[in-house]
């Protein structure tokens, strides 16, 4: 179990580092000059030189990067170049719209997914399955985003249950919530897609193995050895779907930002790309990868304290 | 034949055939604007209707249906021209460094969440159908590196293997000759799926205003377009997002199909 851990946490600790290279070379290294590049064409050369002693541009690229990465452990994100405040304030602002939206999705997404997956094993080639395998197929093509626009367009304009976007922040709690519901569903649901197929072709799995067949000549009935035992052996692979899919939401999360008008970490990095604000750029991208690479380690570790046989075999 | 298979197949050559017939004809010219006849619903002239400009929303989605396919089906050939040569490699070379190093890069970029990174890139080198088809082709890579070294491994043990290596075959020549047209089944269906894929990732991107470009045509930028729009002509917004569902629809339902239909041991139990 120690090898395991200590293998998986190598493998974090390199993705981590591999991940601030890639990020770093493309922002700061490969479109040639990024002081002109936020400046834009009509810039002065004086105005492009103060702007890269203030960026540190004049530094070595070593000493840049490591005064990055240091920074950023220290939860120093450099400063913004259009706000002209600390990134790390910008990005606390917006990550309580798009951590929870993310939470929130995430929900929803098993709360559909598990039922429907776990009815459609029971119900395996009769029509209740059918019908719910052919709503999964749906539910994987359809674009989330143009979902998010449909439940506008029903909720919102028509209907008026909903405000059509924006976000009222946390002072009231239950508007908040209200305000991510819409951008919740559209999010969730083709990840409750995937999920819910995932849990019924684990469930069938289980449910041809040879301890179900032991637990019913036992006596136990059908629905019993489906709830007692193949449900929870099946929750194993489905756990790692679930926490593949955190990162799905966190990153879909950013288009489902733009449909809505929400102020989040998605808006914050399109109004940052289209400022040329490179440095929030970087380090929102930067947190967004943190994020998604220490979710899957997560996973792992939860998925090694439920599978024995993880843990023997390393 | 599966019904998966035959709807599936027709769908998919439906746009293909959009796609096509749109080198040759569309029902107007998506270039010249018509204001005063902005926003109109589905009538005998324009099937679909117009958009905000005045263009005849068929013949936007001919042309888009154009640009998803190229954009996907390129991103799918980066994959396949990188992953499958890397799948090769890693399996003939079992257990060597250089499999380790190949498979332990296959998961540093699965643990990328791909479209953050789709972003970052065509925000830094420019929003162009071009760099989209990169965005999406780099995340195609361990998608089928991954798939070919899984497959491949059993093949390596296999007999008709083992005589090729008697006979003095080189492992590159066997890889090309021997292991390769034994994967083509599975590549072909893993195709398909990441080319479902490609197409939702592209309308996602041209959404977002990071795909392609105006005057090129393109599903997701129609919807973006759409979007203010949507309570006074909902038409705008139905029609490319029914267009992309249908499309991607259509090739998950090809993939399953030709993965049932080219799978000798499910076709034989059928029969």
């Amino acid at each position: 179990m120690i090898r395991y851990v200590l293998g998986r946490l190598t493998s974090l600790v390199i993705s981590l580092f591999v991940a601030s290279i890639v990020i770093f070379g493309v922002i700061e290294v490969i479109p040639g000059d990024p002081a002109a590049f936020m400046l834009g064409v009509n810039a002065r050369p004086d105005t492009i030189a103060a702007l890269r002693a203030e960026m540190g541009l004049d530094q070595p690229l070593i000493t840049r990067y490591f005064d990055w990465v240091t920074g950023m452990l220290q939860g120093d994100f450099g400063q913004s170049w259009t706000y002209k405040t600390p990134v790390s304030e910008l990005i606390a602002d917006r990550i309580w719209v798009s951590l929870p939206l993310a939470l929130y999705a995430l929900i929803l997404s098993t709360l559909i997914a598990f039922p429907a997956g776990i009815y459609a094993a029971s119900r395996r080639g009769r029509a209740g399955d059918v019908t719910i395998m052919g709503a999964t197929q749906l539910g994987v093509a359809i674009p989330n985003f143009w979902f998010a626009m449909i439940l506008v367009l029903i909720f919102a304009i028509n209907l008026r249950w909903f405000s059509a976007g924006g976000f009222p922040g946390w002072d009231d709690p239950a508007q908040a919530l209200k305000s991510l519901t819409l951008p919740a569903i559209a999010l969730a649901l083709p990840q409750a897609a995937i999920l819910a197929r995932v849990m019924r072709s684990s469930l069938l799995d289980m449910l041809g193995e040879d301890f179900i067949r032991t637990a019913r000549a036992k006596g136990l009935s059908r629905r019993k050895a489906l709830w007692k035992h193949a449900v929870r052996n099946a929750l194993i692979p489905v756990l790692t779907i679930i926490g593949l899919q955190f990162s799905f939401l966190l990153a879909g999360g950013i288009i489902i930002e733009q449909v809505f008008f929400l102020p989040g970490l998605g808006r914050l990095i399109f109004q940052s790309i289209s400022a040329r604000d490179l440095i929030v750029v970087e380090s929102v991208v930067m947190l967004l990868v943190f994020t998604v690479i220490v979710v899957n380690f997560a996973v792992d570790m939860a998925y090694a304290a439920v599978d024995p046989r993880l843990r023997a075999k390393a | 034949m599966s019904r998966n298979l035959i709807i599936g197949s027709a769908l998919s050559a439906l746009f293909v055939a959009l796609a096509v017939i749109s080198f040759l004809w569309t029902p107007y010219d998506i270039e010249t604007l018509d204001i005063p006849n902005k926003l109109q619903s589905p009538s005998a002239l324009n099937l679909l209707g117009t958009d905000q400009f005045g263009r005849d929303i068929l013949s936007m989605i001919m042309m888009g249906a154009r640009t998803s396919i190229a954009v996907a089906l390129l991103a799918v050939g980066i994959g396949m021209a990188l992953g499958i040569p890397l799948g090769l490699l890693a399996a003939a070379r079992h257990g060597s460094l250089l499999d380790e190093l190949i498979m332990r890069g296959n998961d540093l970029v699965f643990a990328f969440p791909s479209l953050v990174i789709a972003i970052l890139i065509t925000a830094v080198f420019g929003a162009s159908a071009v760099n989209a088809i990169i965005a999406i082709g780099i995340f195609n890579i361990p998608v089928f590196a991954r798939l070919t070294r899984g497959a491949a491994l059993p093949l390596w043990e296999r007999d008709f293997i083992l005589a090729a290596r008697v006979c003095g075959k080189s492992a590159t020549r066997i890889s090309v000759e021997h292991i390769l047209p034994n994967i083509t089944n599975l590549m072909i269906v893993q195709g398909t799926i990441q080319f479902s894929l490609g197409i939702l990732a592209e309308a996602a991107l041209s959404y977002i205003g990071l795909g392609a470009q105006p005057p090129t045509a393109s599903w997701g930028r129609m919807l973006a377009d759409a979007q203010t729009l949507v309570s006074i002509a909902p038409h705008t917004a139905l029609v490319p997002g029914f267009a992309i569902l249908f499309m991607v629809l259509g090739l998950n339902l090809l993939g399953d199909g030709l993965r049932d239909w080219l799978d000798p041991r499910i076709r034989v139990a059928r029969t």
